[in-house]
């Protein structure tokens, strides 16, 4: 094998830079999401393991069952809570601080929703 | 022999499912079926379509007597969807789901020669017509227009794509398109171009068509369209089920003389006008 | 086989650094265009499309132009054409890519784009101009590759392919038919509205599309040693004369269907188009000039081509050929889809002018479709001409 020093060498380097990400935040999770809980209601729409893992495929299905089916807009929970089912009129009424709930695992996840382009956020009490 | 027999149930089988499927699909594509986005068949039939299908009278008299009503109608839907104002100067990006036209506009196809003076400067108010027969459903790829259970034409905003064949099929002019971002924000965190914002209803992103909603979301709330409570205590626009022969509209249809806007069409407008 | 296109003289090279160049000042147009929104274009809410549609009309057009070689060729048996049935078919790639990339340059939410296919909705005819026109860039992608690498191997093509250069030849009609289709259904817009739309897209499309191929022709043979040979451009050109005369004779029976009825919607737009329209003491004619050039130019150039002396050097059918591409690209890549709109369905006179953003966005997406068919053309003559040798 001819350059053979340059060519081992090279690929070293290269995939040290490639797997960067991982050893240089080896070992800690970083800034864990914590989520604040809103203070006036204990429970949620649904169970707290479904809507972290499947909230915005709820606020797909209530756009779609609202907005085109003529749904209602009345959502009533398993224990007889009655709330909207609306990203602005129903789940902001409760969690009421983007930023310390929806943008806390967003930016850990690194994902970022389009729904604050056109939805308002509430004014954030501080 | 072994081959032909082959071949034989090859294209018996080919034409099987070309038998059946093809009417199949044809037949639905003839009821419609397919067209799940689209509203009536009608050309000029005037049958009217089952269920509720809500509509407007706009008594353009209303309109002369109070110069300012058609300004407060115009507020009251553009506050109330935070529709943006880049400007009396820019026509180019203008967003506007109610307006006003005069009588030659609003009507282009109706003679207006040697008629009466007044109707020179008659303000008509002018939005979308939520036909039953809506080209703009028809030609949306996306089905991000369509027409719902009431006969309203709605836009889902996260859906739309904004190739803008919709404004290229409406007849009416009723559609406008975001050029450019309407929601954005000053420094202080107040929007630059929409100046009431109604925080209980989104705002829109660029690059998606926008137009009258028939304020949908107020009528899930048992209220009437913006527009129709601007007018009180005036009549000025009528608002209710077409289909429903003791609701005021029918009532209003019934006695007085009404037109539509380019009823040739066959897009069966649901606003008619006493002129 | 696409290794022939990684090698060539200086020309070759200085011609793509040139395109290269092109697509990537427009490219940092689009960076623009996509921070912003469509409103750094010329477009208003009267003229909601512009250069980008119109641009992806003509290239419609061009795509289906070049049936006008493989049907001769593979249903008529005209062996003539057989050397350059290929740059027909390479062509119609260019321009079918050509297309695809301005419609996504006209969309409001491009990142949307596959909504199309997400939420199919049959009673769109741009659902259906979706799917007919990447069948067909797929057609001739398959079939040109196919059929000259067997060429290059000197083994007769694969059967299969056979089927598909017949599939793409009623294909070819249905792109232009259906992208008719996208304006001829529409109610309110009078100038679209009529049924001779489709025929006429395809006539001023067998006058473009060969007429852009006989060109590409002449360039190859002036400086390549790939000649595409006297009768086959003959051909072509008789081709483009009757495509022309056909076009502008259905531009004649709008005129008088407009005119002789008399029925105001019928003549406002090409009242517009060819003369003007004052309101309010100001003069809306911004197309006025280039329509009637076009019209100048396309019909001498017509008539020119029928006189056997225009016809006896390929300067003079360069020169023709490129006069009636020009026409119809005025005709076409500008006044139909721009005049629709003028005036819109409530009266009103808006005039179009595009932005430098555009014409940026608009000349690199010509300068990539220009990339692309000098690439496919590259690799077309070096096995020609390699098997020739």
């Amino acid at each position: 094998m001819y350059d053979k020093g340059k060519i081992i060498t090279g690929l070293i380097v290269f995939v040290g830079l490639i797997t960067f990400p991982i050893w240089y935040g080896f070992g800690s999770a970083g800034h864990l999401p914590n989520p604040e809980k809103p203070k006036n209601a204990k429970e949620c729409v649904e169970a707290v393991d479904y809507m972290r893992t499947s909230h915005m495929q709820l606020l797909n299905e209530w756009r779609d069952d609202i907005v085109r089916s003529g749904g209602t807009r009345a959502g009533i929970t398993h224990d007889g809570t009655e709330y909207i089912r609306s990203l602005q009129k129903g789940c902001m009424k409760c969690h009421t601080n983007k930023a310390k709930f929806c943008d806390e695992c967003h930016t850990y996840t690194a994902v970022k929703p389009y729904c604050w382009d056109c939805h308002i956020q509430p004014k954030e009490a501080n | 022999m072994d081959n032909s027999r082959r071949k034989f149930l090859k294209l018996a089988g080919v034409s099987a499912i070309a038998g059946i499927a093809a009417p199949a699909a044809f037949n639905s594509l003839l009821k419609g079926e397919a067209f799940a986005s689209g509203g009536g068949s009608g050309h000029g039939e005037d049958k009217a379509p089952t269920g509720k299908r809500y509509g407007f009278v706009v008594d353009v008299q209303k309109f002369a007597a109070d110069k300012d009503l058609a300004q407060r109608c115009i507020n009251a839907c553009h506050t109330t969807h935070n529709v943006p104002d880049f400007g009396k100067d820019n026509k180019k990006d203008e967003i506007k789901w109610i307006w006003t036209e005069t009588f030659g506009h609003a009507f282009p196809d109706h003679s207006q020669y040697k008629k009466n003076t007044q109707l020179v400067d008659l303000p008509i108010m002018t939005f979308c017509n939520h036909c039953d027969n809506p080209p703009c459903v028809r030609a949306c790829p996306t089905k991000a227009t369509f027409k719902n259970a009431d006969g309203m034409v709605l836009m889902d905003f996260h859906r739309c794509i904004g190739c803008r064949f919709c404004m290229a099929a409406c007849p009416y002019g009723a559609r406008s398109f975001n050029w450019r971002n309407p929601a954005v924000k000053n420094e202080d965190g107040s929007y630059k171009y929409i100046r009431r914002p109604n925080l209980d209803f989104p705002t829109r992103m660029r690059g998606v068509v926008e137009k009258c909603n028939m304020c949908a979301e107020r009528l899930a709330e048992g209220k009437q369209p913006a527009c129709v409570d601007a007018c009180r205590p005036t009549d000025g626009i009528i608002f209710g089920d077409l289909n429903d022969p003791n609701s005021e509209v029918s009532k209003v249809l019934r006695e007085k003389f009404t037109i539509q806007r380019k009823p040739a069409l066959g897009t069966k407008p649901s606003i008619f006008y006493i002129i | 086989m696409i290794e022939k296109a990684l090698s060539g003289n200086r020309l070759y090279w200085t011609w793509l650094a040139i395109l290269l160049a092109i697509m990537g000042v427009g490219g940092l147009c689009y960076v623009q265009q996509f921070n912003y929104g469509l409103g750094i274009t010329g477009m208003s809410r009267d003229v909601s499309w512009g250069l980008y549609i119109s641009q992806f009309t003509f290239l419609v057009g061009v795509a289906a132009g070049g049936v006008m070689l493989v049907l001769p060729y593979y249903l008529h048996n005209y062996k003539v054409f057989g050397r350059i049935t290929i740059l027909g078919e390479f062509m119609a790639v260019a321009a079918v890519s050509m297309c695809l990339m301005f419609i996504l340059a006209d969309l409001g939410q491009p990142m949307r784009a596959l909504n199309v296919l997400l939420h199919p909705t049959p009673n769109s005819i741009l659902f259906w101009d979706m799917i007919v026109l990447n069948v067909y860039l797929f057609l001739n992608i398959v079939g040109g590759w196919v059929i000259l690498n067997a060429e290059k191997k000197e083994v007769p093509p694969p059967k299969w392919v056979k089927a598909l250069i017949y599939i793409s030849i009623p294909w070819a009609i249905s792109i232009h038919t259906v992208t008719a289709f996208l304006y001829c259904g529409l109610p309110g817009r009078h100038y679209w509205l009529t049924a001779i739309l489709a025929p006429r897209f395809l006539a001023s499309a067998f006058a473009a599309g060969p007429a852009l191929l006989v060109i590409c022709a002449l360039i190859l043979r002036r400086y390549t040693a790939f000649d595409a040979g006297k009768e086959a451009i003959n051909k072509l050109v008789t081709i483009i004369t009757y495509a022309a005369i056909l076009n502008f004779f259905f531009v004649g029976l709008e005129l008088f269907v407009g005119y002789y009825s008399n029925i105001p919607g019928h003549m406002h737009t090409l009242d517009y188009l060819f003369f003007g329209h004052e309101d309010g003491g100001v003069l809306y004619d911004n197309l006025v000039g280039p329509m009637r050039f076009s019209m100048f130019i396309g019909m001498a150039a017509t008539i020119a081509l029928l006189f056997p002396k225009m016809r006896d050097s390929y300067c003079k059918i360069g020169w023709l050929c490129g006069a009636i591409f020009l026409s119809l690209w005025i005709d076409k890549g500008l006044g139909l889809v721009l005049g629709g709109f003028v005036p819109s369905p409530l009266d009103y006179y808006v005039e179009y002018y595009p932005t430098a953003i555009e014409l940026g966005i608009t000349a690199a997406v010509w300068a990539t479709g220009a990339f692309i068919l000098t690439v496919l053309y590259k690799v077309a003559i070096s096995v020609k001409l390699t098997k020739e040798a």
